[in-house]
């Protein structure tokens, strides 16, 4: 009698272990989850860069505008109006008068920097393992995610991208380069 | 004295081994020559050139269907490899990166030739400036990675400068890092052939090998994949396929009725044999003199000749069948009893077809005059055959069945079935009344009418090639120069044209040769703007003093300036390895002593919406170089032209020819009224048939005329044998030549019945027309006969 009721005890724990995973799941996919609901936003950004050709940091400020799930667009209104769409591989420059478009996959070097933003706006886990290792750190109240690329030949290049945030806003993109090159966004959601 | 029996027959052997000699050692040729007038234009030698080799002839378009996003990048990825590890192709496109990255190298290597933009003025200190603060404010977008790499080594952007040329506005989506349809259901790749277009072989051995590597990779997905193919080697494999398996068919098919037909009739198989003796001279005959006096044999001779000697067939029915045992004893051979009226009757109905098939022969089309010349010299040796060696061949008593019992059941029943003449008159009118109402659409002058190819895959064709971008051969501009740096230097002046149509909007872009190989005078130009680089670096500390850009970062940038200014001129063999060579070799080529280039015009998405570029302005605009030089080519107008001209001919040589016939009736037979008893019925045939065509929504295109043609020349026999009963009274015999023709056109009618059942347009226009046709002939010939010969026929009152 005894051992047919062991059995039931030892499901029992099995399921209520179940349970507990279930209802604890990975901070990263809830976080994703949730940047994955949002179909589009509006946010302003302040950017400062510190780069080896720039003589003093450069700074710039503009908009900031996404429609999920791959349309990224930056308008830069200091230190000129500028503006560049990213929209399904294809990455739209206008420069002036003159627009220019290219093809993503063109440009393998930088591809994976952008689509480090993208798959996060959109919580699209598998494409971000796909380019790079994922560290994810942090209360939701304001996380860091840290992305060191898989490809040797982009990691000779980028050290890491830190995407930095406040429960399911992104707050802050920072890029380091394995020259020492740096850039800091700061992001404020304006929706 | 009589010469011996079988001197005739020994004789024709020897002709025939002979004709067999000829026919073995013949050149034949499948290309599209045949269609190619014999003194084209140069256009004209450009376009079929272009057809039949061209590029555009050995790209294959792939797409794959099914599974998900990466599953079909996957499988893309993996058919890329394969094919291209197999040698078979030129080049096989899946738009992965690694791909373009030979490519990349070579623009970046050789960007200060390549790029139009380079000039004095770019390298000055204001247009150094401008660039760098172009520079710095992409720096901070999303591409600024690409901006820092642009500032150290290309501040000016020579590359994107390049890429922005040659990629125009066509480029394919990207999914999961291959090409992708926009809307992202399906992976997309090209592969472009080794082998030529015309070579339809080695094409159906590519698509092959691409099903089987698909089959052999796409292995474990959730949802099957599926694999999608277009391109012209497709349309040239599956034309090439439907043809022989719907020949081959349909032959197999025709040929067991008319055998069986004949047999019921003979019973003997040696009879039949003997029977086919005609048909076989003169297909033998035929071939044989079209290659001594062309030189070289069209597969559509080979194709069509022996339909259009069917007639033949019914030469030794009429024989057979109207013949009767002579009065030798049994077992002796040629002593057969002709009835005296069926050799002239016969002759006169060859030279009725000779006449109609002559007017073929001043054709400018090499593949319409050897049909004229395949015919006539295959009937009039079908016709002596039939008439020299047969009879001699013939054993005196023969098992044929005596059809004269229902010979003159069937003029019992056609005398029972006389309509009044007024009532054919009424027919005439009406089916004029129908060919007058259809006159603004009777002939189509469209090319594609004759594809076998089926409307989805013509579909298909074209959904891929626009989702690629794929260069779709609509408009050209060719020019031609005696050498390659002269024709270069022609096409950069071309381009340089044609650029301000581009920035007048009438076309949307253009592909050039010299993009990817400039002329050596424009690469020393743009080589001769180039600041040394002493100059350089003093421009851009001057550039760069009010900029936040530290000068001593462009150091490698003066590095390869300095180099580009030393480099040898680029040279054709530097593309080798890039996708670039292919495109070269696609738009530039030697032939006959003479360079070539071919640029291929671009309609924006509304004109090709709109029905494409506006031709004549493209003209207008180019108009100027020495004749010759430079045209201007919309291949699908110049197709058109081309076969409309070759189906006016032949509507216009048709009708001489029809003349010709009615001429020859009244020389032989010196009386008006029996002229038109031959002629009304022919014509009430071929007006019928038409109008019935043309009701049905049938357009009337080559082959149709060809049909009505052949109605002419086999219905002639029909009328001709009514004309000479009625002409000699003959009752006697009339029931024997009634079963004849029925015999004979039964014959007629199946094989041309069975063509109309095919999905070949060809085949099926060939035998829709024919087979009614001939039928109609032989009713109209007889109702239009004399009502007395039909009612008094012996065996009507026994």
């Amino acid at each position: 009698m005894r051992i047919v009721g062991a059995v039931p005890v030892r499901v029992l724990l099995l399921l209520g272990c179940a349970s507990v995973l279930a209802a604890e799941p990975d901070p990263l996919d809830t976080l994703l989850g949730q940047l994955a609901q949002r179909r589009h936003g509006v946010a302003s950004f302040e950017q400062r860069q510190f780069l080896s050709v720039l003589k003093q940091p450069l700074d710039s400020s503009g908009l900031l505008l996404y429609e999920a799930p791959d349309h990224l667009e930056q308008r830069t209104i200091k230190p000129r109006p500028q503006s560049v769409v990213v929209d399904h591989g294809l990455i739209t420059m206008q420069l002036g008068a003159h627009v220019r478009t290219l093809r993503l996959a063109d440009y393998p070097q930088l591809a994976p920097l952008i689509e480090s933003v993208r798959a996060t706006l959109a919580g699209d886990r598998a494409a971000l393992e796909g380019e790079f290792m994922l560290q994810f750190s942090g209360p939701p109240a304001q996380w860091h995610l840290q992305l060191v690329p898989r490809d040797p030949a982009l990691a000779a290049q980028v050290q890491h991208v830190l995407i930095s945030g406040e429960n399911a806003a992104i707050t802050g993109v920072e890029v380091l380069q394995s020259g020492g090159d740096r850039s800091v966004m700061h992001i404020t959601p304006r929706e | 004295m009589r010469p011996p029996r079988l001197l005739l027959p020994v004789l024709w052997l020897l002709l025939m081994a002979a004709a067999v000699l000829v026919l073995v050692r013949a050149r034949y040729s499948a290309d599209l020559s045949a269609f190619l007038p014999r003194t084209p234009s140069h256009s004209q030698q450009l376009l079929v050139e272009q057809l039949r080799d061209g590029l555009a002839s050995r790209l294959v378009l792939i797409g794959i269907e099914g599974g998900d996003a990466r599953e079909r990048a996957a499988a893309s990825l993996a058919l890329a490899h394969t094919l291209r590890a197999s040698g078979v192709f030129l080049s096989v496109s899946d738009g992965a990166a690694q791909d373009a990255e030979r490519d990349r190298d070579f623009l970046f290597a050789h960007r200060y030739v390549l790029s139009n933009a380079v000039d004095a003025a770019r390298f000055s200190t204001d247009g150094l400036r401008a660039a760098i603060v172009a520079d710095i404010g992409l720096l901070s977008s999303p591409a600024g990675a690409l901006a820092q790499s642009l500032l150290r080594s290309d501040p000016t952007g020579e590359t994107l400068q390049v890429l922005d040329t040659l990629s125009g506005e066509g480029a394919p989506h990207h999914e999961q890092g291959v090409w992708s349809s926009p809307d992202g259901r399906r992976a997309l790749l090209i592969a472009a052939t080794r082998a030529s277009g015309s070579d339809t072989d080695a094409q159906a051995r590519a698509l092959g090998l691409i099903r089987t590597s698909f089959a052999a990779s796409a292995t474990a997905t959730a949802a099957p994949l599926r694999l999608l193919l277009a391109g012209a080697p497709l349309f040239a494999v599956q034309a090439r396929a439907t043809i022989e398996r719907e020949a081959v068919r349909l032959s197999l098919l025709s040929g067991t009725l008319i055998v069986t037909l004949l047999l019921l009739v003979y019973r003997s198989v040696g009879t039949l044999l003997l029977g086919m003796l005609p048909v076989m001279s003169g297909a033998l005959s035929g071939v044989a003199v079209v290659a001594l006096g062309f030189g070289v044999v069209h597969g559509v001779t080979l194709g069509f000749g022996v339909t259009l000697i069917g007639e033949s067939v019914d030469y030794s029915v009429y024989l057979l069948l109207q013949s009767r045992p002579g009065i030798s004893p049994p077992g002796r051979w040629g002593s057969r009893l002709v009835p005296p009226q069926l050799w002239p009757t016969m002759a006169l109905g060859v030279l009725t077809s000779v006449c109609g098939f002559a007017s073929l022969l001043p054709s400018a089309f090499p593949g319409l005059a050897q049909l004229g010349l395949y015919s006539i010299s295959g009937l009039l040796a079908a016709a002596l055959a039939t008439r020299l060696v047969l009879p001699a061949l013939l054993p005196a008593q023969l098992r044929v069945r005596d059809l004269a019992p229902f010979g003159a059941a069937a003029a019992r029943a056609l005398a029972r079935l006389r309509v009044a003449p007024l009532a054919l008159g009424c027919l005439a009118l009406a089916c004029t009344g129908v060919i007058t109402a259809h006159r603004h659409r009777l002939w189509n002058l469209d090319l594609a009418a004759l594809s076998p190819v089926s409307p989805q895959a013509q579909a298909l064709d074209t959904q891929l090639r626009s989702e690629l971008g794929a260069p779709d051969p609509g408009n050209l501009v060719a020019v031609l120069a005696p050498d390659p740096e002269r024709l270069l230097e022609r096409t950069e002046q071309v381009g340089r044209q044609l650029d301000t149509l581009v920035a007048a909007g009438v076309i949307a872009g253009f592909d050039s040769p010299a993009r990817y190989l400039p002329s050596a005078a424009t690469q020393a130009a743009r080589r001769a703007s180039l600041p040394d680089a002493p100059t350089l670096r003093a421009r851009l500390v001057a550039a760069t003093a009010s900029l936040p850009v530290r000068p001593t970062a462009l150091t490698e940038f003066v590095q390869a300036v300095d180099g580009a200014r030393q480099a040898p001129p680029l040279e054709r063999a530097a593309l080798d390895g890039t996708s670039f060579a292919l495109a070269l070799d696609a738009m530039l080529w030697q032939e006959d002593g003479q360079w070539r280039a071919l640029l291929p015009l671009r309609a924006s998405a509304s004109q090709a919406a709109a029905g494409a570029i506006d031709v004549g302005r493209v003209r207008t605009a180019l108009a100027g170089y020495p004749p010759g030089t430079v045209e201007v080519l919309n291949v699908r107008q110049e197709t058109d032209a081309l076969y409309g001209g070759y189906l006016q001919e032949a509507i216009r040589l048709s009708l001489l020819g029809f003349a010709a016939i009615v001429l020859l009736l009244l020389l032989a037979l010196r009386n008006l009224r029996r002229v038109a008893r031959v002629i009304a019925p022919l014509l009430l045939a071929v007006l019928c048939v038409a109008a019935m065509l043309l009701a049905a929504g049938t357009t009337l295109g080559i082959l149709h005329l060809i049909g009505l043609l052949l109605i002419v020349a086999v219905g002639s026999n029909y009328a001709l044998f009514f004309d000479r009963s009625a002409a000699d009274a003959d009752r006697a015999q009339l029931p024997r030549t009634l079963a004849s023709l029925l015999v004979a056109n039964a014959s007629t009618v199946i094989g041309f019945g069975v063509l109309a059942g095919s999905s070949v347009p060809v085949l099926h226009a060939l035998g829709s027309t024919v087979a009614p046709g001939t039928a109609l002939a032989l009713l109209f010939a007889a109702l239009l006969c004399p009502r007395a010969l039909l009612q008094d026929a012996p065996g009507t009152r026994p």
